[in-house]
C-alpha cells in the first residue's frame, strides 16, 4: 500500500514538474519570437582625483577654481628638464582604496608612461601605471534586482590628471584655443571593473557605491561639479544564455553619474537596434554628445592608439613591504557598514535611519556634527532625512554644500527642544534658512517667530477668541469636547503659530471649565 | 702662465693666497674665449654679465673669508642642455632656440652656493644625440689639438673648451660616452660618475635611465673637486642615490700598489686603430710597474652593447622629446591649420636629421608588436652587460680600457654614415648601461698628434678608486700637461 501511494505521489509530481517545464518553454519561446533576449555587458572605468593637497608630482596645490596657469610648476608644466616626484599620501590613498576593494596589493609597484600627443598634456606622455598596477584582483559588492551581486575589480592605479584645452566659441577667437594646466599632474586613481554588470540598474549601483566608498576612504571628495569623478564605459550585449561576449563599444567624456547612466541606456538600445535588425556592432571608441543625447562615433578600431607604454626611467621602483601594507590597512577610516552600526548603537536610531544617514559620508557627517551641537539624535534624524534630503535632491547639492550646514541644523533643534519656537514655526526657519544662510536665532529675532509663553499674554488670545465663539464655548461645557480642536486652532491663528500649544491647551481647558 | 691657463687647484691655491682675484681671472678666461673661440666655436652664448656679477661676488666671500669652497670664483662652462635660470638653454637645437628656462638645475644650483663663476653654454650635439658635436643646429665645433677634425660628442663644446683654455673647467653630460669620448679626443678628463651620484633635475632628458652630469676638467684632481661639489642626493630626482658625498680629492694619491686591474679581452677587438692599442696597452703597462695587477677579464656581452644602447635610449628619447610640440615653449611652425599639422610642421623644422631618426627608431621599438621582441630584450641584453661588470668586480677593482677605437676623426667623415658613428661608441656605452662610473684620461698622442684617451671604469659608487687609479696614472706622465697649439 505505502509503494502504491508513493508511485502515485511520485507520478503526481512528474506531471507536475512536466507542466512546469512546458510553460517555462513556451514562455521562454513567446520571449524570443517578440524580441531577442539580449543582455547588456558593461565595465566602468572610475577616475577620480585624490584630495591631497599637492599634486601627485610635484608641490603644487590642488585647490579648485584657481585663475588659470597660476597652480603650476616646471614639474607640471613638463619643462625641459624637470623631474616628477611621487607624492607619498596619493600613494597611500591608492593602497587604501585598493584594500577596500578587496584587492591584491602589487609589491614592487611601478609607473609607466602612456604616450599621446594633446596639448592639455604638456609631456606629451601621460606618467600612469601599466605593467605593474598597485592594485589588482579585487571585487565590491552591490544590490541589484536579484540581490547582492559581486562585481570583479580588474585593477587599480595611480596616475597623473591632464590639464584643460578652452576653445573660445564666439567671433574671432575661433582662430585659437587655450591651456589651463591648474589640474595637469593632480592625483588620479583609476578603478577598472571586471565586465560583471549586466545593465544601467547595475551600472547605477555600482558607481553610486563606488562614490560613497571612495569619500568614506577620505581619498576623494568626489565632487561632479569639479570633475572629481570621470566615467569610462565598455559596453556589449550578448544573447543571455550565451557565455561568448558580443563587439564591445568604449564610451569616454563621460563626466557625471547621471551622464554616464544616461550614455549606457542609449548604447544599450543602439545596440540592440543594430543587432535586431541583422547588423553588427562595430569596435569603437564613441563619446557621449550631451547635448544631442546620443553617443557618437569618435575614433573606429583602425584608428584605434598606440600608447606606446614603458616604464617610466624618472621613477624608481617602490616597495610596498607587508608592514606598510598592513600599516594602511590597520587605519582604514570606518567604512559605511561600520558606521551604519554605530549610529545604531551609539544614537539609537532606527536601521532604517541608520542606512539612510550612512548612504553618504558627507551626510553622515552632517548628521553628527548636528548632533554633536545639540544632543537630540531622533528629532535631528527625522528633520535630516525629511526637510534637509528633499532639498539636497531637488538641488542637487552635496550636504557640504547646503547653506543649510550642520551648524544651523543643530542650532535649529535646540531652539525647538528649548521650546523657543514650534515644530511648525521650525519648518518656517529652515526655509528662511536655505533662502539666507541665517542662522535660526537671527531669523527667529528678526521675524519675531520666538513662541509666546507668557500666560498672560496667552489668557489674552484666549479670551478673544473665546469672546469670538461663543456658540463653540457653550457647545463644549455642554460635553463636544471634539470642538476643543477647533478653538485652539483659532487660538494659534491669532498668534500667528508662536503660541506655546501646550499652554493654549492648559489654560483654554481652565478657562472653559472642562 | 697666463690665468686661464690656470687648473682649478692651481686657481683656488691663487685666489686663496690673493694672488688674484676671480675677477682677473674671469675678464682673463672671457678674453681668451673672445680670442680662440672663433676658431674653435666651443660657445654657444657667453654670459658675460652674469659671470662678471658673479666673479665679484666671489671676491666679497673671498676677502671676507666665509663661505669659501673648493670652486668659489673659479670660471665653468656649461654643456648647453643644463637649465640655468635666466640663461637660454638651447640644447643645440633649433626647436629650443629661444627657450629660457625659469630654473637651476640642481648642479647649477650646487655651483652658485659654492661661488663658480658661470662663463656660458657649450656646443654640443643635438639633444645629445651624437659622437662629434657636428649634429648642433647651430655651429660645428673644432678639435683644438687638429681644427680640421671633431671634437668628440656630444659634450664637444665643453671638451673644447677646457682643452683651449676657454674655461677653467666644464660640465658635461654622458649618455653613452657623450663626456669620456670627446675628453678622449681633446685630451682632458672627463668623468662619467655612477647612476644617481648626481642630480638629473634640470638636465635636459635624452635617455633618462643612461644619463648623467659630469666633470670635463684639465687634470684627475679638477675633476675630484667638481664631483665632490655636484654629487649628492637631490629629493627633486627620485633617481639620485642618497649616499654620503666624500671629498673625493682625499683618494687622489700617488700609489696603486695592489690594485687590480682588468683588461677585458673584447676590448682590443677588430676596427682598432694599432696606435690606439698600443698607447692604451702601454698606459696599462704603466700601471703594471706602479704595482697594480693585471687581470685577463672577460665581458662576453659586449659585442650587443650597441645594439641594447641604441634600443633603450631612442626608445626614452622617443618619449622625452614628445615634449617639443610647439604648443606651450620654443619654436613653433607658422601658418598651420590644425594642431596635427603645427605638431609635424613644428617638429620637422625644428628637429635635426640625427634627432628625428632616433626618435623614429625608438618610437618603432616602442610600438605594439614590436614592444617585446625590441624594447624587453634590450632590457634583458642591459641586465646581462650589467652582470658582465658585476662579475668582473669580484675580481678586480677596476677595468682598463680604450675610449674610443680610433683617434678624432675629420669633419664630415662619418655624419653621412651613422651607423659607423654609432660604433664609435663601442668602448663607452656598456657602462652607462650598467649603470658603473668611468674616467677618461690623457694617455698620449698618436703620430699625427691626435690625443688618444685611456678609460678606468670602476663599480658603482666606486668613484673613489676611479680618482685613486686615475691619479697615480696621471702623475707619472706627461700628457695632462701637454697644451694645443692654436
Amino acid at each position: 500500500m505505502k509503494n502504491e501511494k508513493r508511485k502515485m505521489k511520485n507520478e503526481k509530481r512528474k506531471m507536475k514538474n512536466e507542466k512546469r517545464k512546458t510553460e517555462n518553454e513556451k514562455r521562454k519561446n513567446e520571449e524570443r519570437e517578440m524580441k531577442m533576449d539580449l543582455e547588456p555587458v558593461i565595465g566602468i572605468e572610475i577616475h577620480t582625483e585624490l584630495s591631497t593637497k599637492s599634486k601627485i608630482f610635484c608641490g603644487c596645490s590642488t585647490k579648485f577654481g584657481s585663475s588659470p596657469n597660476t597652480q603650476t610648476c616646471p614639474v607640471c608644466l613638463g619643462m625641459p628638464g624637470s623631474l616628477p616626484v611621487l607624492n607619498k599620501t596619493a600613494l597611500e590613498y591608492t593602497i587604501r582604496t585598493a584594500l577596500a576593494l578587496h584587492c591584491e596589493i602589487t609589491e614592487h609597484t611601478t609607473f609607466d608612461r602612456k604616450n599621446y600627443y594633446y596639448p592639455d598634456l604638456p609631456k606629451n606622455y601621460q606618467i600612469s601605471q601599466n605593467y605593474a598596477c598597485l592594485g589588482y584582483n579585487g571585487w565590491i559588492e552591490i544590490s541589484s534586482g536579484k540581490g547582492v551581486k559581486r562585481i570583479g575589480i580588474h585593477n587599480v592605479h595611480l596616475e597623473e590628471d591632464a590639464g584643460k584645452n578652452i576653445h573660445p566659441e564666439s567671433g574671432d577667437s575661433k582662430e585659437y584655443s587655450l591651456v589651463d594646466l591648474n589640474r595637469a599632474g593632480m592625483p588620479l586613481i583609476e578603478i577598472v571593473s571586471a565586465p560583471d554588470m549586466n545593465g544601467a540598474n547595475d551600472a547605477m549601483a555600482y558607481m553610486t557605491i563606488m562614490k560613497n566608498l571612495l569619500q568614506y576612504l577620505e581619498a576623494s571628495d568626489c565632487r561632479m561639479q569639479e570633475g572629481h569623478l570621470r566615467f569610462e564605459v565598455n559596453i556589449s550585449l550578448k544573447p543571455k544564455d550565451s557565455r561568448r561576449l558580443g563587439t564591445r563599444v568604449e564610451i569616454k567624456n563621460l563626466n557625471s553619474m547621471k551622464v554616464a547612466l544616461k550614455s549606457i541606456e542609449y548604447e544599450i538600445e543602439r545596440q540592440k537596434e543594430v543587432l535586431e535588425s541583422g547588423g553588427e556592432v562595430d569596435q569603437e571608441t564613441r563619446l557621449w554628445d550631451e547635448a544631442a543625447g546620443i553617443t557618437r562615433t569618435m575614433r573606429t578600431k583602425e584608428f584605434a592608439q598606440d600608447y606606446r607604454y614603458f616604464p617610466e626611467p624618472d621613477l624608481v621602483e617602490i616597495h610596498i613591504t607587508p608592514e606598510w601594507r598592513e600599516e594602511i590597512r590597520k587605519h582604514l577610516p570606518e567604512l559605511q557598514g561600520q558606521k551604519r552600526n554605530r549610529f545604531i548603537s551609539q544614537y539609537g536610531l532606527p536601521e532604517y535611519d541608520a542606512s539612510i544617514l550612512t548612504g553618504n559620508k558627507l551626510l553622515a557627517d552632517y548628521y553628527e556634527e548636528c548632533v554633536r551641537i545639540h544632543s537630540n539624535p531622533k528629532t535631528a534624524s527625522n528633520w535630516i532625512m525629511t526637510e534637509l534630503l528633499r532639498e539636497l535632491n531637488q538641488k542637487e547639492w552635496e550636504p557640504d554644500t547646503c547653506p543649510v550646514t550642520s551648524a544651523h541644523m543643530g542650532n535649529l533643534i535646540k531652539l525647538m527642544d528649548e521650546g523657543v519656537i514650534s515644530g511648525k514655526i521650525g519648518k518656517q526657519v529652515f526655509s528662511e534658512m536655505l533662502d539666507t544662510g541665517k542662522m535660526p536665532g537671527e531669523i527667529i529675532r528678526d521675524k519675531g517667530l520666538a513662541q509666546i509663553t507668557s500666560e498672560d499674554e496667552i489668557s489674552g488670545i484666549v479670551e478673544a477668541v473665546m469672546k469670538e465663539n461663543e456658540g463653540t464655548v457653550e457647545a463644549i461645557r455642554g460635553g463636544r469636547n471634539k470642538a476643543m480642536g477647533f478653538l485652539v486652532g483659532e487660538i494659534m491663528k491669532k498668534s500667528r503659530g508662536k503660541a506655546n500649544p501646550k499652554l493654549v491647551n492648559e489654560i483654554l481647558k481652565k478657562k472653559i471649565g472642562v | 702662465m697666463k690665468v686661464y691657463e690656470l687648473s682649478v687647484k692651481e686657481a683656488r691655491d691663487r685666489l686663496l693666497q690673493r694672488e688674484i682675484s676671480s675677477r682677473e681671472l674671469t675678464l682673463g678666461v672671457l678674453e681668451r674665449i673672445r680670442e680662440i673661440d672663433p676658431k674653435i666655436h666651443a660657445y654657444l652664448e657667453v654670459s658675460e654679465e652674469l659671470a662678471m656679477e658673479q666673479a665679484e661676488e666671489a671676491d666679497k666671500r673671498l676677502a671676507k673669508g666665509d663661505n669659501i669652497s673648493p670652486l668659489t670664483g673659479i670660471p665653468i662652462a656649461i654643456k648647453d642642455n643644463i637649465c640655468a635660470k635666466g640663461v637660454r638653454t638651447t640644447c643645440a637645437s633649433r626647436i629650443l632656440e629661444n627657450f629660457t628656462p625659469p630654473y637651476d638645475a640642481t648642479v647649477i644650483s650646487h655651483l652658485k652656493q659654492a661661488g663658480a663663476v658661470i662663463l656660458g653654454k657649450t656646443n654640443m650635439d643635438e639633444f645629445a644625440m651624437g659622437s662629434s658635436t657636428e649634429n648642433s643646429g647651430f655651429q660645428i665645433t673644432r678639435n683644438p689639438w687638429n681644427l680640421e677634425r671633431i671634437p668628440g660628442g656630444s659634450s664637444g663644446g665643453s671638451a673644447a673648451a677646457v682643452a683651449s683654455d676657454m674655461a677653467i673647467c666644464a660640465l658635461g653630460s654622458d649618455t653613452g660616452g657623450s663626456i669620456r669620448q670627446p675628453a678622449s679626443y681633446c685630451s682632458v678628463v672627463g668623468l662619467k660618475p655612477t647612476y644617481g651620484r648626481v642630480s638629473r633635475y634640470g638636465l635636459v632628458a635624452y635617455g633618462s635611465s643612461l644619463d648623467q652630469i659630469g666633470p670635463l676638467t684639465k687634470n684627475v684632481i679638477d675633476a675630484a673637486i667638481v664631483l665632490s661639489a655636484i654629487a649628492g642626493h637631490d629629493p627633486r630626482d627620485s633617481t639620485s642615490v642618497n649616499k654620503p658625498v666624500p671629498d673625493y680629492t682625499s683618494y687622489c694619491r700617488e700609489e696603486i700598489e695592489g690594485l687590480r686591474i682588468g683588461v677585458p679581452r673584447e676590448y682590443f677587438a677588430e676596427g682598432m686603430d694599432p696606435e690606439v692599442a698600443n698607447l692604451v696597452h702601454s698606459a696599462i703597462r704603466r700601471m703594471e710597474e706602479m704595482g697594480a695587477e693585471i687581470v685577463d677579464i672577460s665581458l662576453p656581452h659586449t659585442q650587443y652593447a650597441i645594439a641594447c644602447y641604441y634600443i633603450c635610449a631612442m626608445a626614452e628619447a622617443s618619449s622625452n622629446l614628445a615634449r617639443y610640440d610647439g604648443a606651450h615653449y620654443g619654436y613653433r611652425a607658422p601658418d598651420t591649420d590644425n594642431i596635427i599639422e603645427m605638431y609635424s610642421k613644428t617638429r620637422a623644422q625644428g628637429f635635426g636629421a640625427e634627432v628625428k631618426r632616433r626618435i623614429m627608431l625608438g618610437t618603432y621599438a616602442l610600438s605594439a608588436g614590436y614592444y617585446d621582441a625590441y624594447y624587453l630584450k634590450a632590457l634583458r641584453v642591459r641586465t646581462l652587460i650589467k652582470r658582465d661588470f658585476e662579475n668582473a668586480f669580484e675580481k678586480v677593482d677596476i677595468v682598463a680600457t680604450p675610449v674610443t677605437p680610433t683617434a678624432a676623426f675629420k669633419i664630415g667623415e662619418k655624419i653621412t654614415d651613422p651607423l659607423t658613428m654609432y660604433l664609435s661608441d663601442i668602448y663607452t656605452i656598456s657602462l652607462n648601461l650598467a649603470g658603473m662610473c668611468g674616467i677618461s684620461i690623457p694617455c698620449g698622442f698618436t703620430g699625427g698628434s691626435l690625443p688618444v684617451g685611456l678609460q678606468l671604469i670602476a663599480n658603482i659608487f666606486q668613484e673613489d678608486i676611479l680618482f685613486r687609479a686615475a691619479y697615480a696614472y696621471e702623475q707619472s706622465t706627461p700628457h695632462h700637461k701637454r697644451k694645443p697649439d692654436i
